[in-house]
């Protein structure tokens, strides 16, 4: 029983509810507040990550010991992927809730934005760490439904039709989740992760499952927002205030999305070889589709919108040619690698979309528009953002000394070694498209000289803004540093352990 | 059978609404009908031909009793069904105000 595991999800519930309360009467309660909660969350986080390591600890809630081997209580299960998820989480979160407390002065009803963010972080804490199917639907509504709330923040036409949108999608795949959750305990009389897995071990009808996996996949692929299911994204994630839309692009689609499929195809159902074909060509196509898509955008956050898309194809393709090579048996190491890419490449572009969507967002909080060609010379007055959105955009187009070229190269030579040349070109030739499309970006938003004498009016944005980028884009170095051997082999390696290794995940827990 | 087979039917005649409609309160009432049938398909794998109510009877062992997780489940999807339905309505009322239409061929403003 890890007693940490609970308040993840506990302090931002109890912080949302108390926002609503004492904020109403004491100003600025809030703001400080949300902050505080999240650096909390963060160092508790990061506490959880170096005290992990190989150990998987579970939290019965309630108390409740199984029974003959046979879980009977809903568990929280922490272990290497999970907290890695977590960290993102919390930090992103951290670092976006300390931004919103200059760039959210603009609207109205403060104490809703912030109690909303809170109950988002909640969810999305509890879907990662929850160890039951039911759990990590029940969380996931919670998070989404606030996300509803908050992209239709600004109440405006743009908003609130983008919030429309994403709410028909959201709830289709809410009932293709919940059908698939009913079609599984149906058949296995079981909710919980590990056990499905051992009651799937023991024999299963191979298409009725089937049909299983795909009601699932679509389900969260919808969520995930893998391309036949993307409509939403593009509206939804540039319609929402700045700090949101980097929650919501550098966190909510992984936790809620990627992170279940990923959790649930290993560790959950034996995987066929065909649904690991199916995923991999899906990661495929959005990253292919999605990089043409974002090439031709001008509005700045719809752009960084579609490369959302676009990267997060890199993370399914890669984990799918892992996913292939463990259903074939064959290959093991390279199947390590290709996973440990993928999930090195998660963790890059949380911290390097997050950091692009706060960088949009100051260059709208100052100029008010977010249309590429009315913009220009912002470098000289703008020089952080200008700083930090430059090492942004050189980590997502992949240059050397930055992380996102370090994950890139990983995946490139996993599917080279796993013989999928095809995909290892497709890669570069995306990862190319992505280099021109940002340098669109930097020298339409920053270098291209306009008139100068609207540009001396520009100042650079407040504190609180200028902190979270700065401190964003040296994570975004930082991060760089996971590829060498022994850090890598502290953080990565147990993600990939647990993933890789068919039975360990669901013997451990039902084990204790 | 029969009863999961009319299950599937009101899934599809939710879809078909959902995909069809033009009016946004249609759309949010066919999102409904596709609730329903979730929640109905979660009661009927619960059931248990000529099972009684899940409450232990220690005096009659052989007693076949309904599964009673599923029911459950039913109820907590019932209140998240109901806070899904709250914020469409809520945001169908702003989209009215800010375009005085319900017809989703006249709100389209993000394209691309």
């Amino acid at each position: 029983m890890n007693p940490l595991i609970p308040l993840f999800v506990v302090t931002p519930l109890a912080g949302a509810f108390l926002i609503m309360i004492i904020g109403r009467f004491i100003k600025e309660f809030n703001k400080y507040f949300t902050s505080l909660i999240l650096l909390f969350l963060v160092i508790i986080s990061f506490y959880s990550l170096f005290t992990t390591g190989e150990n998987l600890s579970v939290y019965k809630v309630g108390g409740w010991e199984p029974i003959n081997k046979i879980p009977i209580g809903i568990y929280m299960v922490m272990d290497g992927f999970t907290v890695i998820i977590v960290c993102i989480i919390n930090l992103i979160g951290f670092l976006s809730a300390f931004y919103s407390i200059s760039y959210i002065k603009r609207y109205t009803a403060e104490n809703y934005f912030y109690a909303l963010f809170c109950l988002m972080v909640a969810g999305m804490n509890g879907v990662v760490l929850s160890g039951d199917l039911f759990n990590i639907f029940v969380f996931l509504e919670i998070s989404v439904i606030s996300s509803y709330a908050l992209v239709a923040f600004g109440v405006e036409k743009n908003e609130l039709e983008a919030s429309f949108k994403y709410q028909v999608l959201g709830t289709l795949a809410s009932f293709l989740i919940l059908f698939g959750i009913g079609f599984i305990y149906w058949k296995t009389k079981t909710l919980n992760i590990a056990d499905i897995k051992l009651a799937f071990s023991s024999g299963y009808d191979k298409t009725y499952y089937l049909f299983v996996q795909i009601l699932i996949l679509s389900g969260f692929g919808l969520k995930a927002a893998i391309i036949p299911f993307h409509a939403w994204l593009p509206d939804a994630h540039s319609s929402a205030p700045s700090p949101i839309s980097a929650m919501l692009s550098g966190v909510l689609i992984k936790a809620v999305g990627i992170y279940v499929i990923i959790r649930l195809f290993f560790n959950m159902f034996i995987v066929s070889e065909g649904m690991a074909v199916l995923i991999t060509t899906l990661g495929t196509l959005s990253m292919v589709i999605g990089v043409f898509l974002a090439i031709g955008q001008w509005d700045i956050k719809r752009l960084l919108a579609y490369h959302s898309i676009s990267q997060m194809g890199y993370v399914i393709m890669s984990v799918g040619i892992g996913m292939i090579l463990v259903s074939r048996g064959i290959k093991p190491e390279v199947a390590a690698l290709a996973i440990s890419g993928g999930i090195f490449h998660l963790i890059n572009h949380a911290a390097f979309k997050g950091l692009l969507f706060l960088n949009a967002g100051a260059i709208e909080y100052t100029i008010g528009t977010r249309d590429l060609r009315e913009m220009g010379g912002l470098s000289k007055s703008m020089p952080a953002t200008s700083a930090t959105s430059f090492v942004a955009s050189m980590s997502i187009s992949g240059i050397p000394p930055f992380n996102g070229f370090f994950s890139k190269l990983i995946i490139i030579i996993a599917a080279i070694m796993a013989k999928f040349y095809l995909l290892a070109a497709l890669a570069v030739i995306v990862s190319i498209i992505t280099l021109a499309s940002f340098l669109k970006f930097q020298r339409y938003a920053f270098f291209n000289k306009t008139d100068d004498k609207k540009n001396q009016q520009i100042k650079e944005v407040p504190f609180p803004m200028v902190f979270s980028m700065v401190v964003l884009s040296i994570i975004c170095l930082l991060l760089s540093l996971l590829v060498i051997p022994g850090i890598r082999d502290a953080i990565l390696t147990p993600a990939i352990d647990i993933l890789t290794d068919p039975l360990k995940y669901s013997s451990t827990i039902i084990g204790q | 059978m029969i009863a999961y087979i009319m299950c599937f039917i009101l899934f599809l005649v939710g879809l078909y609404g959902v995909i069809t409609r033009r009016n946004l309160v249609k759309i949010a009432v066919s999102l409904s009908i596709m609730e329903i049938s979730t929640f109905l398909f979660f009661a009927l794998i619960g059931y248990v031909d000529g099972g009684v109510a899940p409450i232990v009877d220690p005096a009659d062992p052989v007693k076949v009793y309904v599964d009673p997780l599923p029911q459950a489940l039913v109820l907590t999807a019932i209140v998240i069904g109901l806070a899904t339905t709250a914020m469409l309505m809520a945001i169908i009322i702003r989209l009215y105000r800010k375009y005085k239409t319900f017809d989703i061929r006249e709100i389209k403003n993000l394209r691309g």
